[in-house]
């Protein structure tokens, strides 16, 4: 392999620049397909109960969990300077503009995004998205764009849960097991967090984050080799670059949201 | 339109959603206490506001009375104008003091306002006069400073 050799690494740059350019083409596909795929509601409708229903429970568990945890460090590190009152401001704040849009989406690229990606793949693999098109029926439409606008939806509601059962945590652990006053907890969050700046910037990003991991789940199932071996590297490509993809975006929706 | 066994569980899906969308906004951020929107507005000047921001408390007696609705500076008399918008079921008489406060040790800045004693009571658009700027730490210690300084140089003239 002399990757270095000029004709080899034009060649990977090509190849590289159209499969973004293939992306970019499926991706806008996908948003233009927005009305056709809610005129057939069932379809999106099953996707949702699929990606979004079926994740409830691990989003619970985990917003409930790390409610728990922002609580009992929040609460050791505030107490030091004698402002444990605020315990409730920093845990709602950590979570409903950060810890719940990135976890959750983390979570769901795990949960939901690989299965979007093997399901795909498999289904590129049995050559049943060629069939489709053999039988005049448009894959892009029938099966991608109601994963995709399915899991846009599931998303911000998840994470919504997920913020919200965070804050409950956060509660329990403050205020019923290390005894915050229950006033001061929730009087300061009141007092600190703000709806569209805060709740509202929050279901931005997660908004924001189910396209980017839906996209790239769909996506990765869509172009995926048809082998066994092709689905699951697929598969694993999904979990990575989703998860990167967040990470990035949170950066770059931070500093674009709370920079001034 | 036939339904499906998964209609009832995507709806209660998105219903829970929907709670925890009222929750937060509700329980954590408090979105009806926020916009008292029936409120008046007066003007105030201040030499020097600090750190006040906009949406900062107004209190009377420690209790939440109105928010700073915008900051301006006039270059003019080279002053802070600062608008207030009080809830309208709290009223203060056109003489009351208004005093940039903090809570707290490192808390946030609040204007702090205290009753006069005219009759007649403050409305919208009126200008309060009676103003006390924020507190500067570094005026402060200036301020220290030299008054140590001037009490050493006198100790050390009396001794001579």
């Amino acid at each position: 392999m002399s990757w270095w050799r000029p004709s080899h690494l034009g060649y990977a740059v090509r190849s590289k620049l159209a499969d973004i350019g293939m992306g970019a083409r499926l991706f806008a596909r996908l948003v233009a397909l927005f009305g056709p795929a809610m005129r057939r509601f069932g379809l999106v409708r099953d996707q949702v109960h699929f990606l979004g229903n079926y994740s409830l429970s691990i989003i619970t568990m985990s917003g409930l969990f790390v409610g728990f945890v922002l609580a009992l460090q929040g609460y050791n590190v505030l107490q030091l300077y004698g402002s444990a009152n605020s315990l409730g401001l920093v845990v709602t704040l950590g979570l409903v503009r950060e810890l719940g849009p990135v976890i959750t989406a983390l979570l769901f690229a795990g949960r939901a995004g690989t299965s979007l990606t093997a399901e795909i793949g498999l289904m590129r693999a049995g050559e049943q998205l060629s069939a489709m098109e053999m039988m005049a029926v448009d894959p892009v439409r029938r099966i991608l764009a109601p994963r995709f606008w399915g899991g846009v939806i599931a998303m911000p509601l998840l994470a919504l849960v997920f913020n919200a059962v965070g804050v409950i945590g956060g509660w329990l652990v403050g205020v019923v097991l290390i005894g915050v006053d229950a006033g001061a907890f929730w009087g300061q969050m009141q007092g600190g967090v703000d709806v569209f700046k805060d709740v509202g910037n929050g279901i931005v990003k997660s908004l924001a984050f189910g396209v980017a991991v839906t996209f790239i789940a769909v996506l990765q199932g869509y172009v995926a080799k048809p082998t066994p071996e092709g689905v699951s590297r697929a598969t694993t490509r999904t979990v990575v670059m989703a998860s990167l993809t967040v990470l990035g975006l949170d950066f770059v929706l931070t500093a674009l949201m709370f920079s001034i | 339109m036939q339904h499906s066994k998964n209609d009832l569980w995507v709806g209660l899906f998105v219903l829970l959603g929907g709670a925890a969308l009222v929750f937060l906004a509700l329980q954590s951020a408090n979105l009806l206490s926020l916009n008292f929107r029936s409120g008046y507005v007066v003007t105030a000047r201040f030499d020097n506001i600090g750190g006040l921001k906009p949406k900062a408390a107004v209190r009377s007696a420690g209790v939440v009375v109105g928010r700073v609705q915008a900051i301006t500076f006039d270059d003019k008399t080279f002053q802070a104008r600062v608008a207030l918008e009080l809830d309208k079921r709290y009223l203060f008489p056109k003489d009351s003091s208004l005093k940039i406060l903090t809570s707290g040790l490192l808390g946030d800045q609040y204007i702090g306002i205290e009753a006069g004693a005219d009759e007649h009571n403050l409305a919208e658009g009126d200008t309060v006069t009676a103003t006390q700027s924020a507190v500067v730490l570094e005026n402060l210690i200036g301020q220290f400073l030299y008054g140590k300084a001037e009490e050493s140089a006198a100790g050390a003239g009396g001794k001579k």
